[in-house]
């Protein structure tokens, strides 16, 4: 093995009361290409962001090529040779210039950067860092019109540019097809051979078992794990990454009363195979996939925000095709949405507002509010799921992300409903909080239908009676919880181990 | 720590109503004549029309939208009510049902503009702004409309305003001395307690605050958003095309000149009232005393004789303080409860 490039030792970072690195020892060496793997929350991201300059750490140190290294901005991380390609690709390059452009931004900005700018000269140096990679793209090609992984590509070479000694990938193959991450895996094998070390984000085993050569894996702000002696223990690593073989939270798995949801023959998207699936009351189902798996789609059509291709779902035993977000309501299905920044939060409301939206009716006598039933109900779930606030009239900003996502999952329980959706409902919640909502939905699950639909498999183990692997807009696999076969669920969501 | 913070809540809340009420002492002392029920009800009637239409921008502002067009929705009320009477012989009922409607028309225009063809508002307004300024001049071919004028054919128009029509504009009710109350201050404060209780204390309005504040969230929900949306400009339209009956039947002609100022006081009107009981959003009262705030402004400006050019800068000033106001010290008072 060759000498660490990268070296971390002991690195604190908390960000309040939230401890979230809790001394992590790290070493990248040069030509090899290490792979990180963790579930939500586990700190791989505020890891990232304290190598590159985004946070300073509260502790412990870091060391570039046996020279100390604290970098304090992210652009002091480049300036040293440490490179980082971000999740979402558009933060790595500018869509509306030119390939050649971007390449070259950098030259735009250093100190010493011409005020002309002579396209022709631009175009020729920007040629040879494309070249240097195996780019083949036109130059003067506008970066948005560009298929993603090329414009991934770009968003990695121009990081190349810089000669960089470290290089961070953060989830790079999450939006692209298999061709697509082929090409990208050609382009991290090249510049392995040139003696870049290489740290890879992923939970795609597919992408782990082509590309890895070690794999670190965190667990809760520490290291839990390092796999290098080949073959590569993949199932070892995945078990350290959740910490157990099972979940913690015991679940007994309840098959549920009569069918609620039933689907027949649905196809979510042009090309994807038809779905066959049934949801019983008092039952919790867990949908888990990759990106791009259909699952979100899936949420989408039984919401009545999408049409499905062609099958048809059936509630109660009557078809339910909503052709809108209140016809889906009017049918008595709820969904809670993922994001909830975006797609949730009213951000000017108090609690009390928040929770009450979708049954202002309910509150409400002759159109006027009656805001003392707002609150009451209100207080009455925070009770229930120990939201920690002040008062029902709290806005709802000054709440931590937990426990705004308690709010918003509050929503759509004030009410009864025959299905619950929940799309990735735990997303940028704390363990605490995840649990918390966990254990209230499995609590108040008598009497609907509940389908979860998580990307991480530990939280489908945490909440379900029964988990649906979805791949490609298939299912292609059922597992009931406390049964599962760890290694066959990870290998159907990365879409191995389908027949 | 605590009591700076305390101390930055109650300036916030209620620095604006205190400042109001401090002019309004000033000025009794300052300016003799100034503390009287004849002064007071003087400034509301001058503030009446732009604090109708201010209520109404208000109702777009509270979807996140914007109504640029309002002034002009105005000044073509006041010209086909008089196109309406004076040269259609039409009666007063008929002359403000068909403003009314022209009303609601634009709004509803201005909304399918916003909402079907994704014209970004300030746009779609604006050019609605462009197109009512020009086309309540073709009929007349640009000249103002007044009773015995002179049509193109050479004849003389028969038809005047009728006295229901300028009732609307002139008469003043008894309220303890006689003859205070005009009827547009009448209507301006019903305006102002419907909208109040409409924005303020039904699901409609706390709906329309959702939308405004988030609309995917309020369309997750499950509200009409597209219809809140246009139903807020048809709520802007109809307002300000009442203003522009006011103003018409107050002055008795169909002045082209006139309600050259609508549209930029009651949209300072709207944005003042951001700033009162620290609400940091539209709202109905904060809009009813921006209006008045500007009113008692100008009028205690008059009282002691300053020259009637320094208006518009007062207003902007003022404007500008309420907009920091709202603004700076909000988001300070934001991020201090977040920690």
């Amino acid at each position: 093995m060759a000498t660490a490039t990268l070296e971390l030792q002991g690195i604190e970072k908390s960000f309040g009361r939230n401890h979230v690195l809790r001394g992590i020892d790290l070493s990248l060496p040069a030509g090899c290409v290490t792979v990180l793997m963790g579930a939500n929350g586990a700190g791989k991201s505020t890891l990232v962001k304290v190598i590159c300059g985004h946070h300073q750490p509260d502790g412990g140190r870091m060391r570039l090529a046996g020279r100390d290294f604290r970098p304090r901005s992210a652009s002091e991380a480049l300036a040293s040779g440490v490179v980082t390609v971000h999740q979402s690709i558009d933060d790595g390059v500018i869509p509306d210039l030119d390939v050649a452009s971007n390449l070259m931004l950098d030259r735009f900005t250093g100190r010493g950067a011409r005020l002309w700018v002579r396209d022709r000269a631009l175009r020729r140096m920007a040629a040879e860092v494309a070249g240097a990679m195996g780019i083949t793209v036109d130059m003067g090609a506008r970066v948005a019109e560009l298929p993603l992984a090329e414009r991934q590509m770009i968003a990695i070479a121009r990081a190349m540019a810089r000669a960089p000694r470290v290089l961070i990938l953060d989830e790079p193959t999450s939006a692209l097809s298999a061709a697509e991450a082929e090409r990208l895996f050609a382009l991290v094998e090249r510049l392995k051979g040139q003696g870049v070390a290489i740290l890879y984000i992923s939970h795609r085993m597919s992408d782990i078992r082509r590309i890895a050569d070690r794999i670190v894996t965190m667990r809760d702000g520490a290291v839990s794990g390092l796999f290098e002696s080949q073959p590569l223990d993949i199932e070892g690593a995945v078990t350290a990454m959740l910490g157990h073989r099972m979940t913690e939270v015991d679940i007994e798995a309840r098959s549920g009363a009569a069918p609620v949801l039933e689907l027949e023959g649905l196809v979510v998207r042009p090309g994807a195979q038809p779905i066959g699936l049934t949801a019983r009351d008092g039952e919790v189902l867990a949908v888990t996939g990759l990106l791009g798996s259909g699952k979100s789609a899936l949420a989408e059509i039984l919401f009545g925000l999408r049409r499905p291709v062609a099958g048809r779902a059936l509630l109660d035993g009557r078809p339910h095709a909503p052709q809108s977000v209140r016809a889906a309501l009017a049918r008595g299905v709820f969904m809670v949405p993922r994001d909830r920044a975006a797609n949730a939060v009213v951000p000017d409301f108090d609690i009390a507002d928040n929770m009450t939206l979708p049954f202002l009716r309910a509150f409400s006598r002759a159109g006027f509010l009656l805001a003392r039933r707002q609150r009451a109900a209100a207080a009455r779930k925070i009770d229930e799921l120990g939201i920690v606030c002040q008062s029902p009239g709290d806005p709802i900003l000054t709440l931590s992300g937990g426990n705004q996502q308690k709010v918003m999952i509050a929503r759509w329980l004030l009410r009864p409903c025959r299905l619950l959706l929940l799309d990735e409902p735990f997303q940028g919640v704390d363990i605490g909080a995840r649990r918390d909502i966990g254990r209230h939905i499995r609590a108040t699950a008598a009497g609907r239908a509940t389908i979860v639909f998580v990307a991480e498999i530990d939280e489908a183990l945490e909440v379900a009676d029964r988990i649906i692997v979805m791949h490609e807009g298939a299912v292609v696999g059922t597992h009931v919880n406390g049964r599962v076969d760890l290694g066959r669920l990870v290998a159907q969501i990365s879409g191995e181990g389908v027949a | 720590m605590m009591r700076a913070e305390a101390v930055t809540d109650f300036a916030i809340r209620y620095g604006f109503l205190i400042l109001l009420a401090g002019l309004v002492v000033f000025f009794a002392f300052a300016a003799p004549g100034f503390a009287t029920p004849r002064s007071a009800v003087f400034v509301f009637q001058s503030v009446a029309i732009t604090g109708i239409l201010a209520l109404g921008v208000t109702c777009t502002l509270v979807v996140g939208g914007f109504d640029l067009s309002i002034g002009a929705v105005a000044t073509s009320a006041l010209m086909l009510s008089a196109y309406s009477m004076v040269i259609l012989e039409h009666p007063a009922i008929v002359a403000v049902a068909l403003c009314l409607g022209m009303g609601a028309l634009v709004g509803l225009v201005n909304g399918l503009l916003i909402v079907t063809f994704r014209v970004p508002d300030l746009l779609a307004t604006l050019g609605m702004m462009f197109l009512l300024i020009g086309l309540q001049r073709i009929p007349t071919q640009g000249n103002s409309i007044a009773t015995g004028m002179a049509l193109a054919d050479g004849t003389v128009a028969e038809g005047r305003f009728a006295e229901a029509f300028l009732w609307i504009g002139r008469h003043r009710f008894d309220l303890v001395i006689e003859r205070l109350v005009p009827v547009p201050v009448v209507i301006f404060i019903l305006i102002a307690v419907m909208i109040w209780l409409f924005l303020g204390h039904t699901r409609h309005g706390r709906l329309m605050y959702a939308i405004g504040s988030n609309e995917r969230a309020a369309a997750l929900a499950g509200a009409p958003v597209s219809a809140y949306k246009i139903g807020a400009y048809v709520i802007s339209g109809i307002t300000a095309a009442i203003g522009g009956i006011l103003l018409a039947a107050r002055l008795g002609r169909g002045d082209i000149a006139s309600g050259n100022n609508l549209l930029l006081d009651s949209v300072a009107a709207a944005l003042i009232g951001f700033a009162v009981l620290g609400a940091a959003r539209p709202n109905a009262f904060g809009t009813a005393a921006g209006a008045l705030f500007v009113g008692i402004l100008l009028q205690g400006m008059t009282m002691m004789n300053a020259p009637y050019y320094t208006q518009d800068f007062v207003k902007g000033a003022v404007l500008v303080v309420a907009l920091v106001f709202t603004f700076y010290l909000s988001s300070r008072r934001g991020s201090a409860a977040r920690r």
